[in-house]
C-alpha cells in the first residue's frame, strides 16, 4: 500500500484515457492527512531508506512540507550508507534517491567511490534487479553530481546482458535461473536500458534498440481495460504472496517506457495518442441545485493533484432532462470564470428550467493550443445534476361520499403545509376521497416518487394504498364496500397518515391527518383472520414477572431451652461415669516411671488427645481430606509412640 | 479394668437412651445427627466389652493375646469409630 502513492505519481502521467471520462475529484486534504497517517517514521525515521524514498516523495508531490522531520536522520543513514563498503546495491540506490530529495551534505570522494563500485556492480551482474539498482544508481549521480564522471565502458554488453533476459511476449525475467516473467520486470528492464544509454559514452547498435522498442510494443498488447476505459497493465500469473496489484505494475511499465522514449531518437509505436499528458478533470462542488436558494451552477478544472489548471474556458455543451427523453433545456452555455473562487459559474439557470433530474455535458476548451500538448482534457464529461424546489400543494381536501350517489356527506380541507386532526366516520356503504393537485415552480405537472395513503386500526394492522393522478390532480377514492375483506372486517379507528415525496422535492411531507372511525358489518365464519403484529420486543425480552418460590416448609425446631436442657443431661451420665471411675480407685501407678518410657506415654496420651481434638476441629470447619492427612500423619506418630509405650509396659508386667 | 468398662459401658447406654428419648420427644431432624450418636454410643460400648473379653484372664480363647495388643486395638478401632461418626454427624 505504501508504494501505491509513489506510483500513483507516475500513473498520473499517464497516456491519456478515451473520450468518455468519469466524473473525478482532485487531490484534497484528506488524501494529504491519509498520506501522513500511512507515512509515521518511528523515533524520527524509518525502517528502511526505500520506505524513506517513498515518503519523501509522497510528501513532495501532494505538497506537504514536513520532510523536515525526518530530514536529518535520513541524512545521516544516507552519508552512512553511501561511506559504507558493505551496502548492497538497493541500499545504495535508494541512499541516493534520498539524496535527490533532500540533498544531504556529501563529499565528493565519497560519490566517486559509489560511482566506482557501481561500475563494478554494473560489470558484475547477472540479474535484473541488480541491473537496475546499479544502472539506476550511476544515472542518479550522473544527474546530481555532474563533477563526478561517470561511464559504462562496454555499454553495449551490458545493454544486451539486459536484452537477454527479456521473453517473446515483452515481458522480461529476473535472471536466467528463473524462468518466472513478469511485467513488473519489464517496466525495471526498460528504465535500466534507458539509463545505459543515457550513459554509454557512444551510440548503441540501433538494431538492439529497435528489438527493445518492439519487446515494448509487445508489452502493450497485453494491457487490459477497465469497464470505464482506463487501461492497466497487471501480472498474468503471480504467487499471491507477491501480489502487488494493477496500479504497482502499470506505474513500473509506464515509468520504463517514458524514460526509455526519452533516450531513444524516433517513436514508440504505442495504441494511443503516444503522448504523456496531464490528465484535467472537471469536477463539481454541488450537484443538487436548490430553485428556491437560486443555487448558481460551480465547476472547477484543475489537475489531480489539486494544481490550477491553464487559461481555459468551460462550456456547457448540453443539458438534458433524464426524464422527458432528452429533450434539452440548455445548449452551448459557456461558464463565467470567477477569479475569487477559481470556479466556472453559470450566472443563472434559465426560466424555463425545471425541477428533476438532469444530465449535464461539459467540455473543456483551452485558450493556448500550445497547452493541449500538454494537458488532457479527456473529452466531454457528463454529470447528472439534480435541480430541486418547491412543489406546490393545492387545494388538498378529504371527503366521505355516500356510495350509491356520489353525494359528499363530509368534506373537510387540508392544510398540507401544517399539522391537520381531522375526525371522519364511515361505514361499509361510503367511500373515503382524498384529492388535491401538484405542479411544480414552473406550474407544470409533477408526479412525485411516492403519493401514499396509509390507513392503521388502532391494533396496528395497516393498509397501503398509492394514489394515481392525471395531469396535476391527484385522487384516491377508497370505497369500503370492496374494501371490507382486505380490512379484515376490523372495524373501529383508523389513522390516516399521507405521504408525498420525490428526491427533487424540496417539501415532501409524511402527515398524519386525522382518523376514521369506520364501522364494518361482522366478519362471517371462515373470513380471514387479520395478520399477527409484531410482539413488543420489551414484552418478549423485557423482564419477566417476579416468580414466588414456595420453599418446603422448615421442619418443626425444638425450642431453645429444651435443647439446652437436654445437653445439661447428657452430661449427667459423664459425671457419673467419673464418680463411678473415682469409686472403683482408678489410678495411675502403672504409669511409667523412668524418663525415656514415660516421655512415650505421655505422647501417646496427646497424640490420642490430638486426634480427638482434630476430630473437633472436623466437626467445626475442616473438610473430610485435610482431615484424613492430618490423622494419617498423626496415626503415624500414635502407632510408633503406642507401640514404644505399651511393649515397655508389656515387657515389665511379665 | 473390667470394672472401668463396666463403668463406660453403663454411661455410654445410658447416654444413647437419653438420645433416644430427646429423638422421641423432638423429632428426628436432622435424622443422620441422631444416629450419629447413638450408633457412638453402641459403638464405644461394644469396642468397651470386646476389650473386657480379650483381656479376661480366664477366657481360653484371647489367653495368647497380650492385653497391652487388645488395649491398643481398642484405641485404634475407637478412632476409626470416632472418625466415622463426625463425619456422620454433619
Amino acid at each position: 500500500m505504501a508504494r501505491n502513492y509513489v506510483r500513483f505519481l507516475a500513473l498520473i502521467l499517464a497516456i491519456s484515457i478515451c473520450s468518455e471520462a468519469a466524473i473525478f475529484r482532485p487531490i484534497s486534504d484528506s488524501h494529504r492527512s491519509a498520506a501522513l497517517d500511512l507515512f509515521k517514521p518511528i523515533d524520527g525515521s524509518f525502517s528502511s531508506l526505500e520506505e524513506t524514498y517513498e515518503a519523501l516523495r509522497t510528501f513532495e508531490v501532494l505538497g506537504i512540507g514536513n520532510k523536515l522531520d525526518i530530514s536529518a536522520s535520513t541524512c545521516r543513514s544516507v552519508v552512512e550508507v553511501l561511506g559504507s563498503s558493505s551496502s548492497n546495491l538497493k541500499d545504495l540506490f535508494y541512499a541516493l534517491k534520498n539524496q535527490g530529495i533532500l540533498k544531504c551534505a556529501i563529499k565528493e570522494e565519497i560519490l566517486k567511490g559509489v560511482s566506482s563500485k557501481l561500475e563494478a556492480a554494473v560489470n558484475g551482474a547477472s540479474s535484473l534487479p541488480d541491473f537496475y539498482y546499479s544502472v539506476g544508481g550511476l544515472v542518479l549521480i550522473k544527474d546530481q553530481t555532474p563533477e563526478v564522471n561517470v561511464l559504462l565502458d562496454d555499454a553495449e554488453g551490458v545493454f544486451r546482458s539486459i536484452k537477454a533476459l527479456s521473453q517473446s511476449d515483452g515481458r522480461w525475467r529476473y535472471s536466467s535461473n528463473n524462468p518466472e516473467s513478469s511485467t513488473y520486470a519489464a517496466g525495471m528492464a526498460f528504465e535500466a536500458l534507458a539509463g545505459v544509454i543515457s550513459l554509454a559514452p557512444s551510440e548503441i547498435d540501433q538494431s538492439v534498440v529497435a528489438t527493445v522498442k518492439n519487446d515494448v510494443v509487445k508489452l502493450f498488447d497485453s494491457i487490459e481495460k477497465y469497464d470505464d476505459g482506463s487501461l492497466y497493465f497487471d501480472e498474468k500469473t503471480v504467487d499471491a504472496h507477491e501480489y502487488q496489484g494493477p496500479i504497482f505494475v502499470t506505474s513500473s511499465v509506464i515509468r520504463g517506457v517514458t524514460a526509455f522514449a526519452a533516450v531513444v531518437s524516433g517513436s514508440l509505436k504505442l495504441p494511443g495518442d503516444n503522448m504523456v499528458s496531464i490528465p484535467l478533470i472537471v469536477s463539481l462542488p454541488a450537484t443538487v441545485l436548490s430553485l428556491t436558494q437560486k443555487d448558481q451552477l460551480k465547476v472547477s478544472v484543475s489537475s489531480v493533484l489539486g494544481s490550477d489548471a491553464p487559461p481555459l474556458t468551460v462550456k456547457l455543451v448540453q443539458a438534458s432532462s433524464s426524464s422527458s427523453k432528452g429533450a434539452s433545456i440548455i445548449e452551448n452555455q459557456e461558464l463565467k470564470f470567477d477569479g475569487d473562487s477559481s470556479f466556472h459559474v453559470l450566472d443563472a439557470l434559465p426560466d424555463s428550467v425545471d425541477i428533476g433530474k438532469y444530465l449535464f455535458t461539459f467540455e473543456v476548451v483551452l485558450y493556448d493550443s500550445e497547452n493541449e500538448k500538454v494537458y488532457t482534457t479527456g473529452g466531454k464529461t457528463q454529470v447528472p445534476i439534480f435541480i430541486t424546489g418547491f412543489v406546490k400543494i393545492d387545494s388538498p381536501e378529504i371527503a366521505i361520499l355516500d356510495s350509491d350517489l356520489g353525494s359528499i356527506e363530509t368534506q373537510k380541507k387540508l392544510d398540507l403545509a401544517g399539522e391537520n386532526s381531522v375526525a371522519l366516520s364511515a361505514n361499509h356503504l361510503q367511500k373515503l376521497r382524498l384529492s388535491f393537485q401538484l405542479s411544480t415552480p414552473t406550474g407544470k405537472a409533477f408526479k412525485p416518487l411516492q403519493v401514499i395513503i396509509k390507513l392503521r386500526h388502532e391494533s396496528n394492522v395497516e393498509h397501503i394504498f398509492l394514489m394515481g393522478n392525471s395531469g396535476k390532480q391527484f385522487e384516491i377514492i377508497l370505497d369500503f364496500l370492496g374494501l371490507v375483506e382486505k380490512f379484515y372486517y376490523l372495524s373501529g379507528r383508523y389513522d390516516i397518515e399521507l405521504t408525498v415525496g420525490d428526491s427533487v422535492m424540496e417539501n415532501s411531507l409524511l402527515n398524519a391527518l386525522g382518523h376514521i372511525e369506520l364501522d364494518l358489518p361482522e366478519p362471517p365464519e371462515k373470513a380471514a383472520r387479520p395478520p399477527a403484529q409484531p410482539i413488543d420486543p420489551h414484552s418478549r425480552y423485557g423482564p419477566k414477572a417476579e416468580i414466588s418460590h414456595i420453599f418446603r416448609a422448615p421442619e418443626r425446631r425444638p425450642p431453645k431451652e429444651l435443647s439446652l436442657g437436654f445437653l445439661g443431661l447428657t452430661l449427667v451420665p459423664l459425671i457419673g461415669f467419673l464418680v463411678g471411675l473415682l469409686t472403683l480407685g482408678v489410678n495411675l501407678k502403672n504409669f511409667p516411671s523412668s524418663a525415656v518410657p514415660a516421655t512415650f506415654a505421655a505422647l501417646f496420651h496427646l497424640g490420642i488427645g490430638a486426634v480427638l481434638l482434630l476430630y473437633v476441629l472436623f466437626w467445626l470447619k475442616l473438610d473430610l481430606f485435610t482431615t484424613l492427612k492430618a490423622v494419617g500423619l498423626l496415626g503415624i506418630f500414635l502407632m510408633f509412640v503406642g507401640h514404644r509405650v505399651l511393649s515397655h509396659l508389656a515387657s515389665t508386667s511379665s | 479394668m473390667w470394672c472401668a468398662d463396666t463403668c463406660t459401658c453403663r454411661f455410654v447406654t445410658l447416654f444413647g437412651f437419653e438420645q433416644v428419648a430427646y429423638m422421641a420427644i423432638v423429632g428426628s431432624f436432622p435424622f443422620n445427627s441422631f444416629l450419629s450418636g447413638v450408633l457412638s454410643c453402641i459403638g464405644t460400648a461394644v469396642l468397651a466389652v470386646c476389650l473386657r473379653i480379650q483381656v479376661n484372664k480366664e477366657n481360653k480363647e484371647f489367653k495368647d493375646l497380650p492385653p497391652e495388643r487388645a488395649f491398643a486395638d481398642f484405641v485404634f478401632c475407637n478412632l476409626v469409630l470416632h472418625l466415622v461418626i463426625m463425619n456422620f454427624l454433619g
